[in-house]
């Protein structure tokens, strides 16, 4: 999302989410002010350190005046806005949202590597998502096991393409990439190719980190061993922004 | 270059042509070909070399309209319009000869071949985009200037600074017409108040609604007005550079298109210089690989960017950061049709015709269970009723109307009871659909509504991009819904969650393909929802 880069003379706006007064820099986003209060609001492609894609548009807020439903990530914080994250609402979307993705692919916790350290199960936790009303499609996916180091799952992918973005913005090889539409969707590495075959892997395994699922894991982890690291994003982002 | 000289270089290329006493004119557009307008042709071109009575010529031009009667052919004087020619239907080869000796004033035409030109589906049209369609051959550039062409274009590089071409648009009251009905004006407008630097213009051409054909047969038909249109566009807001998204499913127009855009440059109606100007522009084209969704502007970018065809969020608008991050306008092609006369007659002219908010014709594609098919430009604020069983001859075979759909898969469907209502951006909100680009596609009483939303939730399902969850399984899951209600196996609780599905999708999605996708479902519950509700298990 090409958002202009931040100026060094901003300015700072006040404004209102869920009747709380809040200060913010005219060049924030409200997902960014939000994350920063600690108010709650979840998210799944968004990503600190990450360029906005306005994908998942699981943090959509209401904002007064405007007619539509915001995604809190693609949005600019204004002078005198005001914003609720957390109506009725938008907790019903959201429900139906993360209904929705378990649904799409085939997403079983039991036996997930990522068992309790997903941030699709933490979603459905937080969004209350105790059963799931639409069927599944119960189509199967692939699985890339290939790469010496890592593995990937397209079963549990949920094209939140952190991987994509990772790898273009801050590792700068741009393996990963999506390719077809609708749900046949899927990211691949290269042009298609086996992930082992793929020239311009560098193994960095960064994609692994921001994987929000257990789509992208290491190799040799059984259920519930993956752990994912995502501090280093947000350190390299801030190296980044000081220099 | 002034007008008058525009004016002296029409009647030297007139002299040169030696216009014919009568023209045979045989429509080349898609759908006249895909019957055997080819043949036609050649036959008639082979026969008119030996005529001694007189000076006759036949030529190839644009759609003229009634394309359920192809091939069409018209016999007319040089540029006398559609309604003045002798108008021949389902033309065969054979025919030729018999065509040809009755050419000539006092001979008696071909009764038996002859399509009557005081139907109301000839009269009742209001032709200004469709103005040269059917008259002008569109890949001859002597044709356009002859007919009158560029004369908007010189007047505004000659005589007209950049704001005063916005004050015309804006005064016309023009909406932008590839389905969102933007202020046209205001569009140029925002994009000419963008600092001075690289801009661009970008003409909108991925049509790509089940039974919509109006841009294609404008470019097919007259490919000169819409590059006229882009040039004036880009004068007005300092663009130098322009770029024509066509979907490659549409070949001859990309062929008409590539021919308008040589021989402009080459007489010095686009490039560098134009007219003897310091004004710039250069048009190229872009071929749309079949995706659905890069007539969204802000996927149709980044596909003209050579990149994956998905839409981003908004703002920042194009007329912000549009192509390469420059400032862009992005309109139709119809919109772009329209910009020509509204230089040349006012923009007050313009905003004499139509509604109070919906000004100027809308060309709109008739098809669907219809007499005559084919394309129809007429006042905004025209009664449906008067378009469907006036213009477009009622339901053939003694059917019942049902319903018809406006807007494509983005819209809805309006039934019996709403058909006198006038058309207009406005009045089809209000009935749950849109105007979208003016695809209308008439049902008659043998049609399932319940098939009707299935069909275009299977359209939306399949072109949907990916990017975002409600819209790429959104769509899925309804369509499971309403194969599952069409196979008289869904619940009740179905019918619920596929409305609330509906309202998710709706109120969820990034761009306006998946926002709008619930339409045609939303549309035949709130008109035909006993239809749901008999077929539920």
């Amino acid at each position: 999302m090409p958002l202009p880069a931040p100026r060094t003379n901003v300015r700072v706006v006040t404004l209102n989410i869920n009747g709380q007064d809040l200060s913010a820099r005219e060049d924030e986003t409200v997902i960014e002010l939000c994350r920063e209060n600690k108010i709650p609001i979840p998210s799944l492609c968004w990503m600190d350190g990450l360029s906005v894609v306005g994908a998942c548009r699981l943090c959509v807020v209401e904002i007064a005046g405007s007619p539509r439903l915001q995604a809190a990530c693609s949005t600019r914080v204004r002078e005198g806005m005001v914003v609720q994250t957390s109506t009725d609402r938008l907790r019903r979307y959201r429900r139906i949202l993360v209904e929705l993705l378990f649904a799409e692919r085939n997403h079983v916790c039991s036996v997930c590597v990522s068992n309790g350290h997903c941030e699709l199960q933490w979603l459905a936790q937080t969004c209350g998502v105790d059963h799931v009303r639409m069927p599944y499609r119960g189509v199967g996916y692939s699985l890339d096991s290939s790469h010496e180091m890592f593995r990937v799952d397209h079963n549990r992918c949920v094209l939140c393409t952190r991987c994509v973005r990772v790898c273009d913005e801050i590792e700068g090889a741009h393996t990963w990439d999506v390719m077809g539409r609708g749900s046949g969707c899927q990211v691949v590495t290269d042009l298609a190719k086996p992930w082992g075959d793929s020239g311009s892997c560098t193994s960095c395994g960064k994609c692994v980190q921001v994987c929000p699922t257990g789509a992208l894991v290491k190799q040799g982890t059984s259920v519930g061993e993956m752990v994912k690291d995502q501090q280093f994003l947000s350190i390299l982002a801030r190296r980044r922004s000081n220099r | 270059m002034n007008l008058d000289d525009l004016a002296d270089l029409a009647a030297k290329y007139r002299n040169e042509a030696q216009e014919p006493e009568i023209e045979v004119r045989v429509c080349m557009a898609a759908s006249c070909q895909s019957s055997g307008a080819v043949p036609v042709l050649d036959a008639l071109r082979a026969g008119c070399g030996d005529k001694p009575e007189g000076n006759c010529k036949v030529k190839g031009v644009g759609c003229m309209g009634l394309c359920s009667a192809g091939p069409l052919i018209a016999v007319a004087p040089p540029a006398a319009p559609l309604e003045e020619a002798v108008i021949y239907r389902d033309v065969t080869a054979e025919d030729a000869p018999e065509i040809l000796a009755s050419a000539f004033p006092g001979s008696t035409p071909v009764e038996r071949l002859r399509c009557p030109t005081d139907m109301p589906f000839f009269s009742r049209q209001h032709k200004i985009v469709l103005e040269n369609a059917g008259i002008v051959d569109p890949n001859s550039f002597r044709g356009y200037v002859m007919a009158g062409g560029y004369a908007a274009m010189v007047q505004a590089l000659s005589e007209m600074p950049p704001q005063d071409v916005i004050n015309e648009v804006t005064t016309s009251g023009l909406r932008g017409r590839g389905g969102g009905g933007y202020p046209t004006g205001l569009k140029w407008s925002t994009v000419a108040k963008m600092p001075a630097g690289q801009k661009y213009v970008i003409c909108n051409a991925d049509e790509g609604d089940p039974g919509a054909f109006m841009d294609r047969a404008i470019l097919e038909s007259d490919p000169h007005r819409v590059l006229e249109g882009m040039a004036i566009a880009a004068y007005a807001i300092g663009a130098n550079k322009g770029y024509v998204y066509v979907r490659a499913e549409y070949p001859l127009a990309v062929e008409r298109l590539k021919t308008a855009i040589r021989k402009a440059k080459r007489a010095g109606f686009l490039g560098n210089h134009i007219c003897e100007t310091q004004f710039n522009f250069d048009v190229e084209i872009r071929l749309g690989a079949g995706a659905f969704v890069c007539g969204e502007e802000t996927a149709l970018m980044a596909s003209v960017e050579g990149g994956r065809g998905q839409p981003r969020p908004r703002p920042p608008y194009p007329a912000e950061y549009g192509l390469w991050g420059s400032p862009t306008l992005i309109n139709n092609v119809e919109t772009y049709a329209n910009i020509a006369p509204i230089i040349t007659n006012g923009g007050a002219w313009l905003a004499g015709i139509g509604t109070e908010k919906s000004k100027g014709t809308k060309v709109f594609a008739l098809a669907g269970t219809i007499v005559n098919t084919g394309l129809i430009e007429v006042d905004m604020g025209t009664r449906l009723r008067d378009i469907i069983f006036d213009i477009g001859g009622g339901i053939p075979n003694g059917k019942g109307f049902k319903a018809v759909q406006t807007g494509g898969p983005s819209g809805g469907c309006v039934p019996e009871a709403h058909l006198d209502l006038p058309v207009d951006y406005d009045s089809l909100k209000t009935l749950g659909t849109m105007m979208g680009s003016g695809g209308m596609i008439v049902m008659d009483e043998t049609s399932n509504m319940v098939d009707v939303a299935r069909f275009f939730m299977e359209f939306c399902m399949d072109e949907s991009c990916g990017k975002c969850i409600p819209c790429r399984t959104g769509t899925q899951q309804m369509h499971g819904l309403l194969d599952k209600i069409a196979r008289t196996e869904a619940s009740r609780t179905d019918l619920e969650l596929l409305e609330e599905l509906c309202e998710v999708v709706q109120a969820t999605s990034l761009c306006g393909l998946g926002q709008t996708a619930p339409n045609p479902v939303l549309s035949t519950l709130r008109y035909f929802r006993q239809e749901y509700e008999q077929q539920l298990g």
